[in-house]
């Protein structure tokens, strides 16, 4: 297919530009393969490209025959243009419409960019499983690198590589994976250095009604425990959830097989009821002629800081098990696609420091979202001005960030990256030049070549002028874990995205400014203090020296 | 000390407000003429002020003693447990007694004594010079003067003695107008907006019932809007909803005519009046009080209080207000029915929007002492500083501060004060340990002769003042910079850090104001530092020009020691300032303050009351 095919009418001239914040821009209209353009050919006025996935919907209106058209983007924003002739205004609608729907992903933008910087180090090689065991496995011998999924038969949704107890055969690995839900076994998280416990993820068992067992995973999982110690399950669902779940096949671990483990269920919502909360709360943030009353019950009925305490308890409370208990945990709900990582993700950041720099926390999206099988393509194709009731998306992967954003405002010198740096990320994705995000897991990401024929975020991220966005002024390195209080009094609303296009931020920025200038004139000061004693040193001691001969 | 029967009872627990599994503190408790004191086991120091206490209780016996809980007006709220019901008994009417004075003279104020001579004393309370003030604003003017008509309080009791009218305003229309507003409060001069022209005045309700008309008052109105030469028309702005003014009628209060008064626009605002205001915040605290509160039960508190709403109506009002003098050089009169609560508020936040001078330390205090204590804003029965009529206490003056905060929030570099000085205000406004506050009026205030028993809080304040600075702080060029604030409703935020000032376990565990604010002081020092390093450097280099001129020949023995010398400099290099460290230190954070989980105490360890370094947690402060 052509994308000629799908352009009807490639431009237009006199078409007016309405952004937030910005004066109207009269200018040209251009439509190519994978972007929006509008550019007033004013040397000195911003262009605006926005890509054609970026468009989560759009609105057409007439007034005689000047034609609007209202986009609305995957990142929240909101822009208008104002097109002369209902003719080119109805092609151009029904083209953006085409394009920014595209079914087969080898015609996204990715597989067409060429990047203008030059790669000092590939993204797609930085976070290699191997390199990551290494990072313990000089600590302890309990854990080794199973490659039986290596052609994604065992598991699709699993990478070729993961890490499993040493004491484990990749036969048993295969019994076990026909146990629990899509052969999600349980493999290891995190590797909590300090006590030697651990924390490992999975699915559901497929114990049905009738309470199937299965040796291995009983073997596979008590693997994991300290002898004569307990563990903790943390089933994402609640019981009534999860026991409903067994008429489908699926299940929990019955106490009586897995007499060593406690279970403890909490309720993260999942699929339609995350995406209807993000659609409310974007609508209630939109809409600027709310009083206050209906704007808190807005922001209240959306549910969205609701979803944040819980997966933050949640994942407060996997920490608390392992740091505070010495207990390992198991983390499942139903396909431990999606609840489980942003369990397990988040509990990483309150324990482990690594997981707060910037190359950690790639380390983490990359190893506990990309590599564990999130499926990004289904669940970011839309955001929150879809019109479909599809059932597979889902903001799961933005509220994690969100409540990462949450922790960095209680710990704002704990992290090394800003909240420019989650808003990145949240921005890639849902729609980006960058491959990093395509695909559902590792197997459908090998299929599409995206190593080959796409360039990672991280590519580009990681270069030196790039990342000093991203980095945080006041960052310290702190190895303590870090304990976010939980109370709807200590939890906000995400201002710098939700609120990002409904009000300028220039006091705010200008404000931001300032602190990191305080910053940097101490950085100088100290500089020039150390250079003026040593001066001074030097002096005194040339003086002795002179002073005795 | 009459009314302290049991001054220490031991063994008594201390509980955490939001813990579900009844974690406590056991230490002692002491009972002072002024305080309230409880010491930990760690030997951790709480006060509270006896004037403090908005409530005390007493709950049912339970099997481990008896409970008691003190609410405090600076909303902290203890959870004691005595184990004997007698000491309980005893507490609980000492502190009922201690709380609720009779007379002024029982205050604290009055027995309060700093580090302080006289004479410090004296210039004190000459810190803040209203006099001085209004000459800053350019009064006396061509077209504003001194009145002495209320001189000696004959005309209005609460209005101060020093009163600025138009010079048109004659004794007779000054007379007239007051036998015609509500407590004889006849329009005044409140601000004036030298580049605009353009005066914000005040008053009370008109006494207008259904149709009655007063000549002098019409004529007061028509002096102050030919005072303003850029703008004929005045607003006059009535600070309450519209069916309050009406229901006012009928009591032969009201509001003004418009076809009585010639030139005027007459706009209702809609600020609700003291009693709705107090039980909102009832609501609010009882809301946030809950344990385990969930999300949408706090945000359908947040809302049902109204609290957030009244905010922003008060605000609202004042941007009204600052608008009309900017855009339309209008000179605004402002009223509520006795116009010491809502027209204090409206006419501080218009002043502070407008004059960047209020945005100074100093200038917040001089706006308080003027709009607030020398207008007659009641604080002394609003703050419930006596016992007294429970219906007169109301948050007016906190909603005041509540504003200036959410102000400080979108313009964080507009305000040369930071939260602390806020919230330290709003600590002594109910301490009842200065003078400032108490009584209702200045006359009650000069016949209390709290200028010589007592000591004014502003001194106190200037000495500390470098706990008070925004480190951000960019002070502005012109006098007249205006804010206009963004009011769209999701600009308002619950304030935490008044409501919750001392439920520590909600706060971010690492403040980024207060790093910046070390590391400013940080900064003033190695200027310093660097000063004297290079004086040094300077004074050494000459001394050695002198000696190498003394000592050429000495010189050529020396050609190759400099090698030596870095090993013995770069030792130096260590430490800078012993305060480096101190910026970053990590305030608590345990898991057991936040609550994660019904399961905690399931859980076989107990957590310690201090974690250790190792645990995650450097240092506990409160």
């Amino acid at each position: 297919m052509e994308f000629a095919e799908l352009i009807k009418t490639p431009r237009v001239d006199n078409v007016v530009l309405h952004r937030p914040f910005y004066p109207a821009v009269e200018g040209t209209l251009c439509l190519t393969g994978h972007h929006l353009i509008l550019s007033s050919r004013q040397d000195n006025t911003e262009e605006l490209w926005l890509l054609h996935s970026n468009i989560d919907s759009i609105e057409k209106r007439f007034v005689g025959s000047l034609g609007t058209i209202i986009i609305k983007c995957k990142d929240l924003r909101i822009i208008q243009l104002d097109i002369p002739g209902m003719e080119e205004c109805l092609n151009i609608a029904s083209s953006i419409e085409a394009l920014s729907t595209l079914d087969s992903i080898t015609l996204m933008y990715p597989f067409f960019y060429r990047p203008m910087f030059e790669v000092v180090e590939d993204g797609w090689h930085m976070f290699l499983p191997e390199k990551e065991f290494e990072l313990f496995s000089s600590v302890t011998n309990e854990w080794r690198l199973s490659y039986v999924n290596k052609d994604f038969t065992v598991c699709p949704s699993y990478p070729p590589i993961v890490t499993v107890p040493n004491c484990i055969d990749d036969e048993a690995l295969k019994k076990v994976a026909t146990f629990r839900h899509g052969g999600r076994f349980p493999v290891l998280s995190y590797y909590h250095k300090k006590n030697g416990m651990v924390m490992i993820r999975s699915s559901q068992p497929l114990t049905g009604t009738n309470g199937r067992r299965c040796k291995e995973d009983e073997k596979l999982i008590n693997a994991t425990l300290r002898a004569g110690k307990r563990g903790y399950i943390i089933d994402t669902r609640s019981l009534n959830v999860a026991q409903q779940a067994r008429a489908k096949g699926g299940g929990f671990e019955q106490e009586a097989h897995y007499p060593q483990w406690r279970r403890i269920h909490k309720s993260i919502d999942r699929y339609h009821i995350l995406q209807e909360s993000l659609i409310k709360l974007v609508e209630a943030c939109n809409d600027q002629s709310h009083n206050m009353d209906r704007w808190l019950s807005k922001l209240e009925a959306s549910n969205w800081l609701t979803h944040i305490k819980e997966i933050l308890t949640t994942a407060c409370l996997a920490a608390q098990c392992i740091d505070r208990e010495g207990a390992s945990v198991l983390i499942h709900g139903t396909e431990g696609t999606d609840s489980t990582l942003q369990v397990t993700s988040l509990a990483q950041i309150i324990l482990e420091p690594k997981c707060r720099t910037i190359r950690g926390f790639e380390a983490l999206v990359e190893r506990e979202w990309l590599q564990a099988g999130h499926p990004f393509q289904q669940r970011c194709a839309q955001s929150a001005y879809s019109n479909s009731k599809q059932k597979w998306e889902a903001p799961v992967f933005f509220l994690f960030l969100d409540c990462v954003w949450q922790i960095l405002r209680q710990f704002p010198c704990s992290f090394e990256f800003n909240e420019h740096f989650l808003i990145l990320l949240f921005e890639h994705s849902y729609a980006s030049q960058f491959g990093t995000f395509l695909g559902n897991n590792e197997s459908e990401r090998c299929k599409l070549k995206l190593q080959q024929k796409t360039m990672s975020l991280w590519s580009w991220v990681n270069q030196p002028s790039e990342l000093s966005k991203f980095i945080n002024p006041l960052f310290e390195a702190n190895s303590l874990v870090i304990w976010p209080s939980v109370a709807p009094q200590s939890l906000q609303l995400w201002e710098g995205v939700f609120l990002r296009w409904n009000r300028s931020s220039k006091y705010l920025d200008e404000a931001y400014e300032e602190m990191i200038n305080i910053i940097e004139y101490n950085k100088e000061l100290q500089a020039k203090v150390n250079t003026l004693r040593r001066q001074l040193a030097e002096l005194e001691t040339e003086d002795g020296m002179q002073e005795s001969p | 000390m009459e009314h302290i029967r049991t001054t220490k009872v031991e063994q008594v627990k201390l509980l955490d407000r939001f813990s579900t599994s009844n974690k406590s503190l056991t230490g002692t408790l002491y009972l002072t003429a002024t305080h309230l004191l409880f010491i930990d086991s760690l030997q951790k120091e709480t006060w509270i002020l006896h004037h403090h206490i908005a409530a005390v209780e007493k709950l049912a016996l339970t099997t481990s003693g008896c409970p008691l809980v003190i609410q405090c007006k600076n909303f902290r709220i203890v959870h004691f447990i005595v184990p004997r019901e007698r000491d309980c008994h005893d507490i609980y009417n000492s502190l009922l007694q201690l709380s609720r004075q009779a007379k002024y003279e029982d205050l604290y104020a009055f027995s309060y004594n700093p580090k302080q001579n006289e004479s410090e004393r004296v210039q004190g309370w000459q810190l803040i010079d209203l006099t001085e003030e209004y000459r800053r604003m350019g009064i006396p003017s061509l077209s504003w003067q001194l009145s002495d008509a209320n001189r000696d309080y004959k005309i209005c009791e609460t209005y101060p003695r020093d009163l600025y009218v138009p010079k048109t305003a004659n004794k007779p229309i000054i007379v007239g107008s007051s036998k015609f507003r509500s407590k004889g409060r006849f329009p005044v001069l409140s601000y004036y907006h030298q580049d605009k022209e353009a005066a914000i005045c005040r008053c009370s309700q008109p006494l207008s019932g259904f149709s009655a008309r007063c000549l002098e008052d019409e004529h007061m109105l028509q002096a102050i809007s030919k005072a303003n030469p850029s703008n004929r028309y005045m607003y006059v702005m009535d600070t309450r909803p519209k069916l309050n003014a009406m229901a006012n009628r009928a009591a032969g209060k009201g509001y003004e005519n418009e076809d009585n008064y010639s030139n005027i626009r007459f706009q209702f605002v809609g600020i609700e009046n003291i009693h709705v205001m107090r039980s909102s915040l009832q609501k609010l605290l009882e809301v946030n009080g809950t344990r385990a509160l969930s999300v949408n039960d706090f945000f359908s508190g947040l809302e049902s209080s109204g609290w957030l709403r009244h905010i922003k109506a008060v605000l609202d009002a004042a941007v009204f207000l600052a608008k009309a003098i900017v855009v339309e050089s209008a000179s605004v009169l402002v009223h509520c029915s006795d116009g010491w609560d809502r027209t204090s508020q409206v006419c501080s936040l218009g002043a502070l929007l407008l004059d960047s001078y209020y945005r100074t330390i100093k200038g917040f205090m001089v706006l308080i002492e003027k709009d607030w204590i020398s207008f007659g804003h009641k604080f002394s029965d609003r703050c419930g500083h006596l016992d007294g009529d429970p219906k007169e206490v109301s948050p007016v003056f906190t909603q005041f501060l509540e504003c200036v905060w959410h102000l400080t929030e979108q313009f964080p570099q507009a305000f040369e004060y930071n939260e602390v000085f806020l919230l330290q205000i709003h600590e002594h406004v109910h301490s009842c340990q200065f003078g400032n506050f108490l009584g209702n009026c200045q006359k009650e205030r000069e016949d209390l002769k709290l200028k010589e028993k007592t000591y004014s809080l502003w001194p106190f304040l200037l000495d500390d003042q470098e706990k008070y600075l925004n480190p951000l702080y960019c002070p502005s060029s012109q006098k007249f910079t205006v804010l206009e604030p963004n009011t769209v409703p999701f600009n308002f935020k619950f304030w935490r850090n008044m409501y919750h000032q001392f439920d520590r376990t909600m706060h971010p565990r690492q403040s980024v104001f207060k790093l910046i604010m070390n590391m400013n002081d940080q900064n003033k020092q190695l200027e310093k530092e660097i000063k004297e390093l290079e004086s040094k450097i300077k004074h050494q280099k000459n001394r050695q020009t002198d000696t190498v001129l003394n000592k050429e020949s000495l010189r050529s023995i020396h050609s190759d020691s400099p090698a030596l010398k870095p090993s013995l400099c770069f030792k130096k290099e260590q430490t800078l300032l012993p305060g480096n460290d101190a910026i970053r230190t990590i305030e608590g954070s345990n898991t057991a303050d936040n609550r994660y989980s019904e399961y905690a105490e399931e859980f076989s360890k107990t957590e310690p009351a201090v974690v250790s370094l190792e645990y995650g947690v450097a240092r506990m402060t409160c």
